[in-house]
């Protein structure tokens, strides 16, 4: 990663020579001095350049995290939210949402939707993308096609699955039917509303973990696997050996990356179950976005800590990630 | 070696079965759409649009344009907002290396794990104590939050590879740090510029957290709570809501059509280093 850069690096100091300063009426500083200054105004040239995606960061991150925790350690009501002035209450509204009933289960759901999902997402994105390895005719348009899950708008992949597992309607209860198996109501059990969920998060990540994927196999040498070949080893014992081994580091990082990324998913369960029925397809995203505004009484301290809750285990992964991905750039 | 062209025509009949597994999906979104209202919950449904019908997209015309056009304005805005604060400050982590680069590089990374849902939280309040609720500019303050950190990300990246020479060359030529930026270091940056707006683009266009808590109130919405609200008053007229959703995709087809390297690049670009 370019961004783990030493700062501070001495640029080459026979380019620093050269250089001719600028404004050119500074020129006529003496030459030693002239290095200092030059690496002084370099320092608030770069910054000048950095400020303002940091004051951006200040403003358009810190601030309305900022105000999510105030939120989340307040006991608003609606009109304190307009008006300011609600009364401090500690971590009174982490111990209602942590002792509500529906705590325990989003918590449930959020590790089985997570792990289930990323999972399936990675074993398919590897197959397709061990498939797409080989060269055949159409693979580059065909690699190209598998992308378009993931670009299409979340609304559209949701309202579409909707359709598609609608009860009496849908095309997949048919398919089902063909085969002899009866109705399932697919968003409006409890059983299978958190399924239905999680098979078409899969679809919409499979592109992400199959291009990733593909990248790193395209660093994997094939005299390697010439080597192999002339060994006797077959395909399978050359996935095992070679591919499986090799693609380590860029596994670890897709999975890290796809665990933090659906962490977060929310328009898909939003928009196709709301997280019902019931809590059965509640996450921690859904409920803290129903507590804060799904509910015609808002409770926006109770939803900000869950918020603040899910950065929590999000940041936890996230620095996990890092590190990893550190000791990879290292 | 002797068998290899029948192999390839194996592997490519068995790449296109499972590229249509995988698209029925947006094939059945088609479908539905061009589906008569009256078909609809017809017992078997038909699985080609034999009579195809396209009362949908005239609803689409009627209801939805206005939806259309902001969300072009907000994806656009967000394309400027994002490429204005992050090529300057790619350029600044990847060629200046100021002290402290290294910190806002892993706050940027940071932000981009912190999940949607908890910014929306935080902007709605701001928003309403700001009184700038349900305005198009709003969103796009909004939206930039998803791309810029990685619009850094990709600059910082692309711009690390330019080579020093480029620069010193034009810093020898009497070139200040600003004008190397822009007729330097910008010019060979074009990849790294079309793939970040591409993606700015695409994440304002699709949407929708944002704009459900920050815009659902004013007239001035985007296409995705166009569709939302579809769902949700009239939701026996699938072939409009799929129609709708057809329309909406099409950004996502101009780009894969047009611009398919850039999206793998910037699908890419965040998780492997090279």
């Amino acid at each position: 990663m370019t961004t783990a850069h030493a700062d501070g690096l001495e640029r080459p100091p026979a380019v620093t020579g050269a250089t001719r300063q600028e404004p050119p009426a500074r020129g006529a500083v003496r030459p030693g001095r002239r290095r200092a200054r030059s690496r002084g105004s370099r320092q608030a040239a770069a910054w000048g350049f950095l400020l303002p995606v940091v004051a951006y960061l200040g403003v358009f991150y810190a601030y309305p995290l900022y105000r999510n925790v105030d939120l989340s350690v307040r006991h608003y009501t609606v009109r304190s939210f307009v008006q300011g002035g609600a009364p401090f209450s500690g971590w009174a509204n982490f111990r209602q949402v942590v002792h509500d009933p529906a705590f325990a289960t989003a918590m449930r759901n959020t590790v089985v939707f997570t792990l289930v999902s990323i999972v399936f997402q990675y074993a398919l994105g590897l197959a397709l993308a061990v498939f797409f390895n080989h060269r055949f005719r159409l693979a580059p348009t065909l690699r190209a096609l598998f992308l378009i899950p993931w670009l299409l708008p979340l609304i559209v992949s949701a309202s579409t699955w909707s359709w598609m597992l609608n009860s009496e309607s849908g095309v997949v209860n048919y398919a089902f039917h063909l085969v002899g198996i009866g109705r399932v109501d697919w968003l409006t059990s409890p059983h299978w509303a958190l399924v239905s969920v999680i098979v078409a998060n899969i679809w919409i990540g499979i592109p992400f973990n199959l291009v990733i994927l593909y990248s790193g196999l395209q660093n994997i040498p094939a005299e390697l696997y010439e080597a192999a070949a002339l060994d006797g080893a077959n395909s399978w014992q050359q996935f095992r050996r070679i591919t499986f081994p090799l693609l380590r580091p860029v596994s670890a990082i897709t999975l890290l990356l796809g665990l933090i990324y659906t962490l977060k998913v929310f328009d898909l369960i939003w928009i196709m179950t709301k997280g019902g029925p019931g809590d059965s397809s509640t996450t921690l995203a859904t409920w803290s976005y129903r507590l804060g505004f799904g509910n015609l009484l808002p409770e926006f301290g109770p939803g900000a800590a869950v918020g603040n809750i899910l950065i929590l285990i999000a940041l936890v992964f996230g620095l996990f990630y890092i590190r990893v991905q550190r000791r990879q750039a290292a | 070696m002797s068998k290899r062209p029948s192999r390839s025509r194996r592997h490519t009949v068995i790449g296109v079965v499972l590229t249509a597994i995988m698209l029925f999906p947006v094939y059945w979104m088609v479908n539905v759409s061009l589906t008569p209202q009256g078909d609809m919950r017809k017992d078997p449904p038909d699985l080609l649009p034999l009579h195809p019908d396209v009362s949908g997209y005239r609803a689409v015309l009627n209801d939805q344009l206005p939806y259309l056009w902001v969300s072009l304005l907000v994806g656009l805005g967000t394309v400027a907002l994002t490429l204005v604060l992050a090529a300057p400050a790619g350029y600044a982590l990847a060629k200046l290396r100021p002290r402290g680069g290294g910190l806002v590089g892993l706050l940027l990374l940071i932000a981009q794990m912190i999940p949607g849902i908890v910014m929306a939280m935080g902007f709605y309040g701001i928003f309403l104590n700001l009184g700038i609720m349900n305005t198009w500019w709003g969103l796009v303050v909004a939206d930039s939050t998803i791309a810029v950190p990685f619009g850094v990300m990709i600059f910082t990246a692309f711009m690390s590879g330019i080579p020093d020479e480029l620069t010193a060359a034009a810093r020898i030529d009497g070139a200040g740090t600003w004008r190397t930026f822009v007729s330097v270091v910008l010019p060979v940056s074009r990849n790294a510029t079309v793939t970040v707006a591409l993606f700015s683009f695409l994440w304002a266009w699709s949407d929708f957290v944002f704009a459900n808590t920050l815009d659902s109130g004013g007239s001035l919405k985007p296409i995705t709570l166009g569709i939302y609200k579809y769902i949700g008053n009239n939701n026996q007229e699938w072939n409009a809501i799929m129609a709708t959703a057809v329309v909406a995709s099409v950004p996502a087809a101009v780009l894969l059509v047009l611009a398919q390297r850039y999206v793998a690049a910037g699908v890419t670009a965040g998780a492997v280093k090279d």
